[in-house]
């Protein structure tokens, strides 16, 4: 598992004059996930561009399996490279059949062959053989998307590539798509790069997550630790909702306008950053002035969770806390916001 | 000369991954000759005025032969574009806004008159009228035969605005009438301005037409000298002062078309508009809507089945006919697949890659296909005799011309066909192991197919009825269906060219029918 199955080294490339990919490695291991999350036009897609072979990179090399198949000097044409591409909105012949489409890249096999094929493939993506027959506008969103991608799998690739798989599906057909795709993926042992501006879909299906800004990634690492320790407040914000406070640090706890939080940072003046799951506001009693003791400005009712605006004692910006709309306090409400886990502090 | 398709092209919407296309050497080469050669008719009429001197130019340029034809020209223009589009767009808002009775039948009846070629329609009504001559004359027959150029455009341009915006206009107090005048006919500005032009450069470049009624105009007084003077400094001089009047037309519509740009017209299926009322109305409407038809379809349909009943089964020369119409379909058809052939490259430049040569492209065609036939011929026949004499009078150039002169044709459909194939698609391919040939064969050619069948179609029909380049370059002994029913018109025996001209309006019949549905898709889009 060590060996990486993609090996991306100083890529960069520009598009008249303006850098879209500034010198970036990436490693992907063999069987696994990688998602590339950044906001539209950071330069993922391009990345993307580069490795399928409809660009060419400017620097840098690209490796998979062992063979180097792009650099600036020579680059692998995209029907040489044995890597799958699903676009994003799936890129489906509107001229040929559900079956003729996945029949497209398989070569040199008989009839029969291709039609069993073609039903495996059908079955393996969750979709009934009888959709063979089918025209690409006959079908919804998501299958469309499913489609495709058995197009892609028909080929064996050693590296799937995914342009914003879901993005053109709605909500709950997001959902469902996503989990079918990373479940598949991961039985059939396909080392993939998804890209995508949803960090909730990146975190949620990869093995790990690499995030970008500006043509360069600002940190790459497993989901679970770009979320909880961001290297810096970009990747902190991309990445979900925050809460920042100045607070100081002493002996691994930072002091800030609701209280200490355990953090692990050296000693001194910074910037605390929690999760909103982190915090919740408890309702305190009445009576007197109480460090860390704040007021409740404002209560949206949203359904299944409330959002509380919360002004806490001292110079800083109200605090917005979301928590379960069970009992929430009323305006006006004094609350003392308690804190689960660590905090990350930037200097 | 019929119809340039005046169905508004669907745009390509520019993309990075287009934008970065790099044509390959072959293509680059092909585009290159083309637009190079459609530099030959504007270079002919630069290298004709240096090489008399400016002082011999200036003497044949001002003198009262000139002034007339100038004077003939620019009223004839001046006169027919603002009727053609008084007419086309009553009609259009008729048929598209209001509740008309018979709508879906007056609509394609409207569009009709495209299928009668312009020196046909002039053919009848001389046949009728024998004494038409002169302006007047000009005037009626090119409207009757050019208003559908402003009716296609400005009725697709209706069927696509949003009711909701009309339907605002009359919530804020508007009338019909001012609903019209401070909603609508705004929004039809660029399909009226881009259906003017149109007009205004088939006015221009109209020939038979205007010498069946003997009125002069700079194309019929070009022809004349030609025929008189072979390769003389007078016809180049003309030339000269029509290509002239042809740049003023292009510059006046880009002028007034401004930077406005096609509106993107809101996704999701627009409402169908409520009709206006015509109410007591109805009767006048309908009666226009008959007048037009009878006019411009009425009387060329009337006229050549009474000389057909006239001149009896005489007339029907079958192995005349047939050799003719052989001709014809061979000549027409070369051509119609060498320009498709050669659309693909040029649009593939135009619309996947930017630069130099794009950019290079667009400008040549814009103009290019707006000079007329005549000044092409010339420039070949002039190019031809002096430098490749061989070449003078042979298949290969008058194919040539053809090419040069209706590639814009086969360039918008096969253009807007590409335009339609998505790269996403192509690359898709490429992943899934197909080399850039086998993605081209299976894929783009595959999907373009159609729009290249309807410009081959467009080119072919307007090759058959192409009359000023043909008798200018054909080489002896070419009998083609146009020429036959020239040359016997030109004898005045109208009987006698009668078989011709029915098969030139039923060769041209399927091509209309593909125009007039292109421009109802474009409203479905």
């Amino acid at each position: 598992m060590t060996e990486a199955m993609v090996d991306i080294r100083g890529l960069a490339k520009s598009f008249n004059g303006h850098v879209v990919l500034d010198h970036i490695d990436l490693q992907v291991e063999k069987g696994t996930t990688t998602a590339v999350v950044g906001a539209s036009g950071c330069g993922k897609t391009t990345l993307l561009r580069l490795i399928a072979g409809f660009e060419t990179p400017d620097e840098g090399t690209i490796t998979i399996d062992g063979r180097q198949i792009a650099s600036a000097e020579r680059a692998v044409a995209p029907h040489r490279r044995s890597v799958g591409y699903v676009a994003q909105d799936g890129a489906l012949f509107p001229h040929l059949t559900v079956g003729q489409n996945i029949a497209y890249g398989i070569r040199g096999e008989g009839r029969d062959k291709v039609r069993n094929r073609v039903s495996e493939l059908l079955e393996t993506v969750s979709l009934d053989p009888s959709f063979a027959d089918r025209r690409p506008h006959q079908l919804s969103g998501g299958q469309q998307q499913r489609v495709a991608l058995a197009r892609a799998l028909a080929r064996q690739p050693v590296l799937m590539l995914l342009d914003e798989p879901f993005s053109a599906l709605d909500t709950g057909l997001r959902a469902s798509t996503r989990k079918v795709v990373a479940g598949l993926l991961a039985d059939a042992g396909i080392t993939s790069l998804l890209v995508t501006h949803d960090q909730e879909e990146a975190l949620s299906i990869a093995d790990q997550v690499a995030v970008m800004r500006e043509g360069r990634f600002t940190q790459v690492g497993a989901p679970q630790s770009v979320y909880r320790q961001p290297g810096d407040r970009f990747t902190a914000e991309f990445l979900g909702d925050s809460i920042t406070l100045p607070c100081v640090v002493a002996s691994g706890v930072a002091e800030c306008a609701i209280g200490r939080v355990s953090v692990r940072a050296d000693d001194g003046p910074g910037t605390l950053l929690l999760r909103p799951e982190q915090l919740v506001a408890k309702v305190v009693s009445d009576s007197g002035e109480l460090d860390g003791v704040g007021k409740v400005l404002a209560v949206e009712f949203l359904g299944h969770d409330v959002l509380l605006t919360i002004d806490p004692a001292g110079d800083v910006e109200p605090i917005i806390v979301r928590q379960n709309s069970l009992e929430p306090p009323s305006i006006d409400a004094k609350v003392r916001i308690e804190v689960v886990g660590n905090g990350v502090v930037f200097t | 000369m019929t119809a340039a398709p005046p169905v508004p092209a669907p745009i390509a919407e520019a993309s990075r991954s287009e934008a970065t296309a790099r044509p390959g050497p072959l293509v680059s080469v092909t585009v290159a000759i083309l637009v190079a050669a459609t530099c030959i008719p504007l270079g002919y009429v630069v290298w004709g005025t240096v090489s008399v001197g400016w002082t011999r130019a200036y003497e044949l340029v001002v003198r009262p032969r000139v002034g007339e034809l100038l004077f003939n020209t620019v009223a004839l223009v001046f006169i027919t574009v603002p009727l053609c589009v008084l007419i086309g767009v009553t009609l259009a808002w008729l048929t598209e806004r209001t509740d008309l009775p018979g709508r879906g039948l007056w609509r394609p009846l409207f569009v009709a008159p495209l299928a009668v070629p312009a020196f046909v329609n002039s053919y009848a009504w001389v046949g009728v009228v024998p004494s038409i001559h002169g302006l007047w004359a000009g005037v009626l027959i090119t409207t009757l035969s050019y208003f559908p150029f402003m009716y296609l455009p400005v009725a697709a341009t209706l069927r696509r605005l949003d009711p909701a915006v009309e339907e605002s206009a009359r919530a804020l107090g508007s009338d019909s009438a001012g609903v019209f005048f401070r909603v609508v006919f705004p929004q039809l500005r660029l399909a009226i301005l881009g259906g003017s032009l149109l007009v205004g450069l088939h006015l221009l470049s109209e020939f038979g037409a205007f010498a069946m009624i003997r009125f002069d105009t700079f194309t019929v007084a070009i022809f004349q000298q030609f025929q008189v003077t072979f390769d003389g400094a007078a016809g180049s001089m003309l030339a000269g002062v029509l290509v002239v009047l042809c740049l003023v037309l292009l510059i006046v519509e880009a002028a007034a078309r401004g930077k406005v740009r096609y509106a993107r017209i809101g996704s999701g299926a627009p409402r169908a508009a409520t009709p206006n009322l015509l109410g007591y109305n109805t009767i006048p409407a309908v009666l226009l809507a008959i007048a037009i038809v009878v006019l411009s379809l009425g009387v060329p349909i009337w006229t050549l089945l009474r000389w057909l009943w006239i001149g009896g089964a005489e007339v029907w020369d079958f192995a005349e006919l047939g050799n003719s119409l052989a001709q014809t379909i061979g000549l027409a058809g070369t051509a119609a697949i060498i320009t498709v052939v050669l659309a693909f490259p040029v649009a593939w430049v135009a619309v996947r890659s930017s630069g130099l040569l794009a950019r290079a492209v667009e400008g040549a065609n814009y103009v290019t296909s707006s000079l007329p036939g005549i000044v092409t011929a010339l420039a070949l026949v002039t190019v031809a005799i002096h430098f490749v004499r061989p070449l003078y009078q042979s298949v290969p150039l008058i194919v040539f011309a053809y090419v040069l002169l209706f590639m814009p044709r086969a360039l918008v459909n096969v253009r807007a066909g590409l335009a339609q194939v998505p790269p996403s698609l192509e690359e898709a391919s490429r992943s899934l192991g197909a080399s850039p040939a086998s993605t081209f064969l299976r894929v783009t050619l595959r999907l373009t197919a159609p729009a290249a069948a309807a410009g081959a179609a467009l080119v072919f029909v307007a090759v058959a009825t192409e009359l000023t380049a043909t008798l200018l370059l054909a080489p002896t002994g070419t009998r083609t269906l146009s020429m036959m029913f020239w040359s016997w018109s030109s004898e005045l025996d109208y009987a006698a060219a009668a078989p011709y001209a029915m098969v030139l309006v039923l060769l041209a019949i399927p091509v209309t029918v593909l125009l007039f549905r292109q421009s109802m898709k474009v409203a479905a889009l």
